[in-house]
This record gives C-alpha cells, structure tokens and sequence, in this order.
C-alpha cells in the first residue's frame, strides 16, 4: 500500500504540470460523496485528464486520490441541484459509481460534457492502452506478448497427431476474417472441403477444433450456424461433420449442438439460416440448448446492476429484483449447456460440434465453460488465461463491440463474457478445492475486459489487431497478473484430476456480490477467511525456510561443538512472526443505519458530541450531505479503537488494489 | 405407562434404508421406547439411531405388499423406509406415531439415558446466576442479586435469583411485576463494561386502554439511569401491534410517565408467523423442480431471511444504542420470552467478545433463553413438516442461531466456535438424549428435578473429545465490538442447515478439512520451530563458558 501511494504522490505531481501545459480541466472545491452507507464526504480536487478522471482530496496529511480511467465510465448523469451544488454520478462498467458534488452549474456541465465525450472514444488511437507506457523497452514488450502461446496449448493437448493437423487455409484470413490464422482440422479433410463448408456457414465460420481430449479422442468443435434455410445442404459441410466424427474413432455418431432456444434457430431459417438437418448429416445427434440472445442478456444484466446498486433495500426487494432480472437463470442455461458437452466428451467419448448464429457468443462461453469442467489445467491461473486467449480472444469475440470499447452501437453490447467468468466463479462455489486461482482473479480480469489498460481485449478479431499493430503498439494484460499471482492464489488448491459435475438445482446459483458490490465495502465480511488461509500459508513458507536453516545450525553445532563461537547470536534472535488476522478496524467499528430512516440519514444514531442528541431525539430534518461527516469523526473519536484510517476515504475505499490500471506512471 | 404397549411389531427383517446422499442399507428394523434402530449387521455400514422425538411427522405408502414410510425429522432430514409386509408397516407407522407425539416430558429419554463417559464437569452447575454476579460485582456495586422470586410465585417463567439495580427493594419488584406482563419486571441482561450502559428486559407493561401506571415500574427502569442520561426502549413490535395489545390489557410505556426514555418500534414477528415461515423455506430448499424462478420466488415468499434481517437489525440498534450512544436500552416486545431473547442475546454477542467463544456461548444461551424462560418445549415441539395444527411451536431459537452463523460468515476469525456447533445446538435443541432443553422455564425444570435426573448438554459438549469437532480453526481473540452488515445483499441462506440433506457436501467437507490441515501444519512447524530455537539457545548458553576464557 505504502508504494503505491508514493508512485501516486509522484503521479500528481506529473500530472500537475501537465494538466498546466494541456489545459486539461481542473475544478475546486469538488465534494466527493463516497457511497457506502457511511456516506461521507471530502472536499477536493477535480481532474479530468486525456485518460483519467482525478479527484484529490484535501487532507491534511493523508492525501487522498482517485484515479478513474475513461475507458471504465459506463455513463454520466447529473442530478438534480441540491444545496451544496450539482450532483454527477459517474457509473462505471466495473459497477464503481462515484459521486462528485459540483459548487458551480457551468463546472458541472463542463465536466459532464468532457467526460461524456472522453468515455466514449470514436478511434482505437484514443484507447489507453496506446498511450500506457509507451517508452518500453520493445523486447519487453515483445516478451509481454508471447507470454501464452497457443501453439503450446494444442501441443500440450496433444495437437497436431495423425488425425489433427493445422490447416494453412486461413494464413491470410481470406476464408474467414473472424477467425484465428491457424486452425485444427481433420487432417482427412481437404482444401475444398474447408473453403466449401465455410461457404454453407455464417460469416465463412466453419467447423473446427476447440478442445481435444487426449484420453479418448472427443473433440469439442465450434462453427456458426450453417445457412441450410429450409432445405439448403451442402455436401462439403456434410463431409467436414463426417470427418470430424471420424477423427474420433472410438464413437459412432457425434453430437450437433445449437446453443439457441428452438424458436429463434427456426426463426433464422426463413432468413435463409438454420441449423443442421438430421436427415442430411450422417450419424450425427442433434440437441437445441435455449441460451438467450445478445439482447436479452444485456436486458437482464442492466436489471440486475438495478438491484445491486439498490441503497438499503428490503430482503424482498432484492430478492424479487434477483429473480426478475433472470441473470442467475441464464447462467444456469449456460452451464447446462457446458455440462451436456463436457459429459459428452469424457463420459461418452462422443465429439461435440457447438454453434449458435454467429458462434462467437454463446459458442465461446459453451465451449470455455465444458473445457473449464473437463480439464483440471484451466482450472489454474495459466490455463485460464490460455483458454481465454484460446476460446475467446483468437476466436473472434467480438470484444469491442460486447464491451462498447468506442462509441457506437449500443445494441452490440451485451456481458457475455462477463457470464462466462461469472459461471467459473458458480463453480468455484461449488468445488472451493478446485480452483488454482481465487475470485480476486475473476474480478481482475473482468476489470481489464473493460479497463482498455491492455492491448488484448482491444478490437473484434484476431485481423483486427493484427492490422492495428496491437502487439507493437500495447501490452499484454497477462504477464502483469502473472506477476501478482499470489494475490490471486486459492489457499484451498489441491490439484485434482478429471470432470467436475456440478450441481444445477437453483439454489447452486448465487448472486456475486464480491463482483456486482465490489466497491460497496461495507456490504462485504470484515474478515477474510482467504486472507487468513493466506497469510498463514506464507507464513508456513517462512517457517519452513527457518526451520530448514535451525537444522542446519543444529547439525553443525553437533559436529563442532567445541566451535560454537560461530554461532551468531542474531540467527538465534530472527523476529518470530506470528500471523495475525487482517482486521479492518474502522469497518468492524462502523456500525451501520439500523434503524431505517427514524433517525434521518444518520449512519451513527449517536455521538458523544453535545447536540448530536437532537439526532436521535428530534425530528430536525437532516440534510445527508451537509452534516455526516462531521458526525462520523465524532464518532470515530468516541470509539477507543478508531485508528487513523477512519479518516475519510481510505485508499482502499477509492482505489482496488487490483485496479492498478489507474496509476499510469505504474511502470 | 409401558412403552410396549405401544411398540406392536419390535422387529422386521428386510427393511431398506434411503438416506440422501448415503447408499441404501438394508437390515432390520427395531423398535425401542425412544429409538428407531436399524442394523444391517455389517461391520462398515453406518446404523440409523433415530430418536422417536426428532421425528415430525410420517407418511405412510404402499406398492402392492411392501409398504413405505417417510420419516420427516426435526432436523429438516427426510428418510424412508421400505418395509416388508403391509401389516408390519401398519403397525411400525403407528408405533412410530405414538411414541413421537408422547406428550408426558417424564417419558422423555433424557430420563433413561445414561451416558457412556464420565461426566467430570456436571453442566448442571456450570452457568450459576450466582458466579454471573459476581462477575458483575467485580465491575460495579450498583446491582444486587434479588431472591424474591425465589419460590417462582413473583414471576413463573424467571429464574429464582435476578440482577436488579440496588436500590429497589423486593417490595417495589413485587408491584413492579404485577404491571408487566406474566410477571417479567425488568431485569438486568448485560453490563457493558466499557462505558457502564446496561441492557435489561422485561415484558410488556399491562397499561391497558386507560393508560395504567405504577411508579415502582417507572423507578426500577429510571435507577438505570445515569444522572442526565436518557435511556432507549426498544420495543420489538410495531407501534400498530403494540397499539392493538392495549385492548387485551397489555401496552407500551407512555412517554408522558417515561420522560427519560425514548421508545423505538420494530417489527420482530414471532410465533405462528414464524413457524409458517420455516415450513414454507424448507418446502422451497426440498423443491425437486430444477426451476430458478420458484426457488427465488418461493425463498423470497417463505419470509425467512426477512425474519432474519430484522432481527439482526433490532440486535444491532440494541448495541449501538449502548457502545455508540453511551445509554442503557430496556428491551421487550409483548411476553418477553422470543423476540426480546433474540435481540438481547444478539446485541450481546456483537458487543462482547467473551460471548463469541464456546464457553461465553454456552453461558449466553443459558442465561439468556434457558434462564430467561423461553419456552423450549413449546416452541420446538414441532418443526418444518408438522402438519398438526400448530400451537405455540415458533422457530425463534433457530432464527437467533441463524442470526449468529450470519455473524459468524461475516466474521469467521472472531467465533471460537464454527458452524457446526450452532448446527448441533439446533438438533440437540429439537430432539436431543440431553436434559437441558427439557421444560420451559426454571421453575419446570426444578420440579422434574433435570439436574439430578438427566445428563446435562453441557457435561458433553465441554469434555475436550467432543469440542474439538465444534472448534473454529480461523478463531483469535477479537476484543472489538463487530457490526455486521444487515443488507440483502450480505445477508445468505444458511445451506448448513436448510440445504444440508439436499446437496452433497463432499466438496465443501474437503475444503474444510483442507483449513485445518493448512492451519494445523503452520503450528506444528511453529512449535518445531520453536523447540529448535530453545535447542540452539540452550547449546549456545552451555558452551557460553568456553567462550569466556
């Protein structure tokens, strides 16, 4: 904490002067509310920056700083005036919502209109991952971005063998620009075959290699929908699916999966789009999986930000706004989708070619989801990053639109990636010894989906980066996790083997408070039992090294010792370090509104103050942001245990650890 | 009575077992006064004992000549039976009914058993109103311990000794009691030692509709009081309900005759309310349709976490009133024997760290339900699957413990116990081989004689053999007082006890297991460590001497 907060001194100072020499936009005065239920404020700075968004509050010593990148803020609203001046909300795709209290009209308009703009750039070139740390060495760069290799993955899969071979057909991606340059085929299938099969499907998408199960030979293949209308074949694509299942010579038939919910796959025929007729394709079984659409999906994830960010809310409330919103049922059709695969391929040993329309959507998130459930490697830090690269990134997610990277249209947007990171963190619920990596990882990673701090997430296809020149002109997000991996380690790891069978009754589902509250910390435990399991373990390692050492020393002294004036008494002295838990002292003594708007908005009923009596006793009508904060100090000085860091928004109520990518001068 | 009366069919062969989650058995079938028995008579299966007390209800079917009963257990577990023989099953259901419903507490096994350890602390004695004061008297002289009650005629449902402010005569109690309801005057609860405030309950005052008074009353609460102190009382129902009791005698205290004092309602349902709300959750936790939308709705229908939240809440205005505003807060609602429990005793887990250990636990529950008169027997006479029409069953016991594990969730290193303890106080509580939920009220208790008769909770869980399954390996001492965090959103079912026989917990038993390993692992190198570290100090010291010439 200690050395971000002096690289963040420095920042200022930085930023200072350039906020001088590019006239960036600066307001005094600014209140920032912080949004917990403690609701306190602190009167400061305003910065809007090229990238960032910049508060600095006035402390007297403990400076306090917020740094918002543009490429996080979802939306900016003004409130209606209020005494002490124009209220802005500025939500953010990482569900922070900050409130800023403008003395000034024109200041408020100026910063909504500047920030609305800055947050919805039109180019890639105003992405800041192109401007984050641009002086790096080249080579490190360069190191940054092969620190995954794909070819590895399917070589530690087992690819390419007799019957898998890569195909150069999309070197140039000329069959079909969604998709990756090098792609696993049948090695019995032929250049027509591919070009003609790619002919019969949306967007050229064609049948090919996801997951290769090594054991018994079942693939996990992905396409998009083929363009069979109402009675449309094509003898090619029939080959290919004939090929596929061939490659897998243990089974006799295959399984066709359309993701999508019968009615809109019907629906798509008329369009002259479709799915696989049985009657057509040999051997193969075909199964409808109703996941919703695009839109549906981000109807239901804007109902559920709605339930989340409730303030106070009743059990009733939430829960009916949970259930309303649908969120935990589509998850739940998802992950049904991927344990039909996943036992498919291990249990069955049948391979499985999965679609939906496109099959860059529900495609990627059906694939990720079975391969997480069929192979313990992706159930660890590596192997996530790898099948996120694999399923998502080269496969053609369409990152910048689902996200809304630049401005535009706003249908394109939808959380589908957040789902699949949302049904590993279900699973992790569910088998807490399973996972290599703990939801701190989850959340990271979410964050950086988003934050446009890296170069991996940027843009809708693998051409696409490759013609912006990504890789010479951003960082890969990976090797800076890897390089924080122990904040992200799951203390519970026991590395297992085989196919995990979640459960799907209902009750399995819950609502992921840690992702969807993150920034609310009062919501959250005070105490962590990862943090304990944590610190001991590291602890445990330091033990051990010491005790490795006193045996050392023992053996010696036992050999010499008549020699022990070499025994050096400091050795003897080391600190013993006893693992303490991490408690946050000034949340465990921040009780919270319990008592349901009798006594204002008062988050403290009391205080030892004179006169603060009238809170409770009275019925003066409070105003929430004029007086709390002077209520919480005299608060935090009547509690014998309040240390410093009551003081008004601590750094970590601003500013995630993880969310590094608000320090630019980080590197 | 003999129970051989009851028991017409004592044995069947070739029953089969269905357990969730644990393979079938099958063996035979015994019947004894107290327990369902089966054996299979092979070495590595488990037996089901059954007491005929955890069982709430049965349901009886039939496929031709084999008959099938479905035992629905207190402790939400539901098992069946296939029985050989439609006679025999006849005869076993309504044995089983019987013995199940008896309604005398003297047949209770409690009075038959008797325990295969030494009992080397009697949990009898454990937790005396005696030793409690003179804790208290260690920290203020303000109070004495009253023996007015003595013989239970002042207040049936209190214990025979109280903790009342020193100043009040047994006299005053007298006519302080007879304006509160059932005789519960107010009492003391707890001292917080930081600032002095103190908690105390009582139940309702019998005001009535022309707004009786009785100045005793109003001195008893008033000797609480600093000078120039105003106090809090917080009454659990709303103002609506407590508003309606004046009619049928009852009523809250007026502001007019209780200046010094400011009331605030909340709204803590109790009773029937209560019991409809656990039989409707764990219908929803038991629902076999893989539906999402009727799990949240029916969750959300069973009013459950509601229930939970609320009290959570009163718990936490009852501390905040005491540690924030430095005043003494008086609690009731309506008998003072539920929901004022749930609170006082709630308040005082958030507020003292002695009662988040296994110890200040037992001795809260003591203190606060079996001392206070919650009517145990009453309340857990039946559980989720009664179909009877309910009498004055609640879950109040069990929303509290609910209350503590959500806690707990939010503090897992503060509880020197774990879940499973508050898990097991829930079973022992429904249905148990111990006599210290028996009776409602102390006066009962001493008349079954329970402390000569029956083996004490306590005399079992406390011997080092039983504790350590109930220890929780996070536990340090935390000396602050923890406000837990009372929204929705932090507020979780508790899938210990309402989802516990419908999902396996396999995966969640290994990732404990796992915690203790890391943990006893990290103590075990500490303790080498540390051995070694005397070792090498100890050769140092010894060859010191040689050192200086």
């Amino acid at each position: 904490m200690h050395r971000a907060y002096c690289s963040k001194l420095f920042g200022f100072r930085t930023l200072q002067r350039s906020a001088q020499q590019r006239r960036d936009l600066t307001v005094e005065n600014v209140r920032f509310v912080d949004r917990s239920l403690s609701r306190r404020t602190q009167v400061g700075t305003l910065y809007l920056t090229a990238t960032h968004t910049i508060f600095v509050g006035k402390g007297s010593e403990d400076r306090n700083e917020l740094w918002v990148l543009h490429s996080l803020v979802c939306n900016v609203v003004k409130h209606k005036a209020s005494q002490s001046g124009y209220p802005l909300f500025i939500h953010c795709k990482n569900f922070q919502v900050i409130q800023f209290i403008i003395p000034q009209e024109s200041d408020c308009h100026d910063v909504y209109i500047s920030l609305s703009r800055l947050s919805r750039p039109e180019k890639y070139e105003e992405l800041y991952c192109f401007s984050f740390n641009p002086n790096a060495d080249k080579a490190e760069r360069e190191l940054s971005w092969d620190f995954l290799d794909l070819k590895a993955e399917y070589s530690r899969m087992g690819l390419p063998n007799k019957l898998w071979h890569v195909t150069p057909i999309n070197r140039e991606y000329r069959v079909c620009d969604t998709y990756p340059s090098d792609l696993f085929v049948p090695k019995s299938v032929t250049l027509p075959v591919i070009v003609g099969s790619s002919k019969f499907r949306s967007r050229g998408r064609f049948p090919t290699l996801s997951y290769y199960c090594k054991e018994n030979h079942a693939t996990i293949c992905r396409s998009s929908q083929p363009l069979s209308g109402f009675s449309a074949r094509c003898l090619e694509d029939e080959q290919m699916l004939q090929a596929i299942m061939k490659s897998n010579p243990g089974s006799r038939f295959m399984y066709v999966v359309d993701t999508r919910p019968k009615l809109n796959a019907m629906a798509n025929r008329a369009a002259g789009k479709g799915y696989e007729n049985e009657d057509n394709y040999c051997n193969i079984k075909f199964q409808f999986i109703g996941i919703e659409n695009i839109h549906v999906m981000r109807n239901s994830r804007q109902n559920l930000i709605e339930v989340s960010a409730l303030r106070s809310p009743s059990m009733r409330e939430f829960l009916l706004g949970l259930e309303n919103s649908d969120w935990l049922r589509h998850l739940k059709s998802i992950m049904e989708a991927g344990i039909f695969i996943s036992k498919a391929v291990a249990e069955e040993g049948v391979s499985v070619l999965v679609h939906c329309s496109d099959g860059w959507d529900r495609t990627a998130q059906v694939c990720s989801v079975a391969s997480v459930l069929l192979d313990p490697y992706y159930r660890t830090l590596k192997g996530l990053m790898v099948l996120i690269e694999k399923d998502w990134v080269s496969f053609g997610h369409k990152f910048s639109h689902r996200c809304g990277h630049l401005d535009g249209e706003a249908k394109e947007v939808s959380p589908v990636m957040d789902q699949f990171l949302e049904c590993v963190w279900q699973l992790m619920d569910q088998f807490p010894c399973s996972f290599e990596y703990n939801e701190k990882f989850l959340i990271s990673i979410h964050n950086h989906i988003y934050s446009c701090h890296y170069g991996n997430f940027i843009c809708n296809s693998q051409k696409e980066r490759k013609d912006l020149c990504i890789k010479e002109k951003t960082h890969s997000i990976w090797p800076h996790l890897w390089e924080n991996k122990m904040d992200f380690m799951n203390p519970l790891f026991k590395p297992d083997q085989g196919l995990l069978r979640p459960s799907t009754a209902p009750f399995c589902f819950k609502y992921w408070r840690s992702l969807y509250n993150r920034f609310d910390r009062e919501l959250h435990p005070r105490q962590s039992e990862l943090d304990c399991l944590m610190a001991v373990k590291e602890e445990t390692q330091q033990l051990e090294e010491e005790l490795a050492l006193y045996e050392q020393k023992l053996a010696v002294l036992d050999k010499e010792r008549a020699k022990t004036l070499y025994m050096q008494k400091g050795v003897l002295d080391s600190k013993q370090t006893l693992w303490s838990f991490p408690l946050d002292a000034s949340l465990v003594n921040t009780p919270q509104d319990y008592i349901g708007g009798l006594i204002g908005a008062a988050p403290n009923v009391f205080s030892s103050q004179q006169g603060e009596r009238e809170s409770l006793f009275g019925d003066k009508p409070k105003c929430p942001d004029a007086d709390n904060s002077d209520q919480e100090s005299g608060v935090a000085d009547f509690s014998s245990h309040s240390s410093g860091e009551e003081s008004l928004p601590s750094e970590d109520s601003v500013k995630d650890p993880d969310s590094d990518e608000t320090g630019p001068n980080r590197a | 009575m003999e129970f051989a009366e009851l028991i017409k069919t004592p044995r069947v062969d070739g029953v089969v077992l269905h357990r969730p989650f644990m393979p079938t058995v099958e063996g035979t079938l015994c019947l004894t006064g107290h327990h369902i028995i089966l054996s299979s008579r092979q070495d590595n299966t488990e037996e089901l004992w059954l007491l005929h007390t955890n069982i709430d209800s049965i349901e009886k079917r039939f496929m031709g000549s084999l008959g099938t009963i479905i035992v629905k257990c207190k402790d939400l577990r539901v098992i069946q039976l296939d029985i050989p023989g439609m006679e025999e099953c006849l005869n076993i259901a309504s044995s089983i009914e019987a013995l199940s419903t008896l309604d005398s507490v003297s047949l209770m096994y409690p009075f038959f058993y008797r325990p295969l350890f030494e009992v080397i602390e009697d949990g009898w004695q454990l937790f005396m109103p005696e030793e409690a004061f003179r804790d208290l008297e260690s920290m203020t002289d303000e109070w004495r311990l009253s023996e007015v009650n003595k013989d239970f005629s002042v207040c049936p449902s209190y214990p025979s000794l109280l903790t009342v402010p020193k100043d009040i005569d047994d006299d005053s109690l007298c006519k302080a009691a007879s304006f509160r309801h059932g005789g519960r005057f107010p009492v003391l609860s707890y001292y917080h030692k930081k600032n002095g405030m103190v908690m105390m309950r009582a139940a309702q005052p019998l005001t009535g509709t022309n707004g009786r008074r009785c100045k005793e009353d109003e001195k008893l609460i008033n000797a609480t009081l600093c000078a120039g102190k105003r106090g809090y009382i917080i009454d659990t129902r709303t103002i609506a309900v407590a508003q309606q009791a004046k009619a049928r005698g009852g009523g809250f205290e007026q502001e007019a005759n209780y200046p010094q004092w400011r009331r605030i309602h909340k709204a803590i349902e109790r009773s029937n309310v209560l019991q409809e709300s656990l039989i409707k959750l764990v219908e929803a936790c038991n629902d076999q349709s893989h539906s999402m939308d009727r799990w949240l709705s029916k969750l959300e229908a069973s009013n459950w976490q509601s229930h939970v939240k609320e009290i959570l809440t009163t718990a936490c205005l009852a501390a905040q009133c005491i540690d924030r505003e430095g005043a003494s807060v008086l609690v009731h609602g309506t008998e003072g024997t539920d929901s004022t429990l749930q609170v006082t005793s709630l308040a005082q887990i958030i507020l003292d760290p002695a009662c988040r250990t296994i110890r200040g636990f037992e001795a809260l529950i003591e203190r606060e339900w079996l001392q206070a008169g919650h009517p145990f027997q009453q309340r857990c006479a039946q559980s989720a699957y009664s179909n009877g029409k309910p009498r004055s069953e609640a879950p109040a016991f069990l929303l509290f413990l609910d209350c503590v594990w959500q806690i707990l969730r939010q503090f897992p290193c503060s509880f020197q116990f774990s879940e499973n303890f508050l898990i097991m106080l829930f079973e022992h509580a429904y249905a148990s081989q111990f006599g210290t939920f028996l009776g409602n009220r102390v006066a009962e208790r001493v008349k079954l004689q329970l402390s000569q008769k029956t083996v004490s909770l306590w005399s079992w869980v406390n011997r080092p053999q039983e504790l350590e399954r109930f220890l929780n390996p996070l536990y340090e001492p935390n000396n602050l007082v923890i406000w837990p965090s009372v929204a929705p959103q932090s507020l979780l079912l508790w899938e210990g006890i309402f989802l516990r026989w419908n999902r396996s917990t396999r995966c969640l038993d290994e990732a404990y297991q796992e915690m203790v390993h890391i943990i006893e692992y990290n103590k075990e190198l500490q303790n080498k460590v540390n051995s070694l570290r005397r070792q090498l100090a100890q050769l140092e010291t010894e060859d010191s001497p040689l050192q200086t010439p």
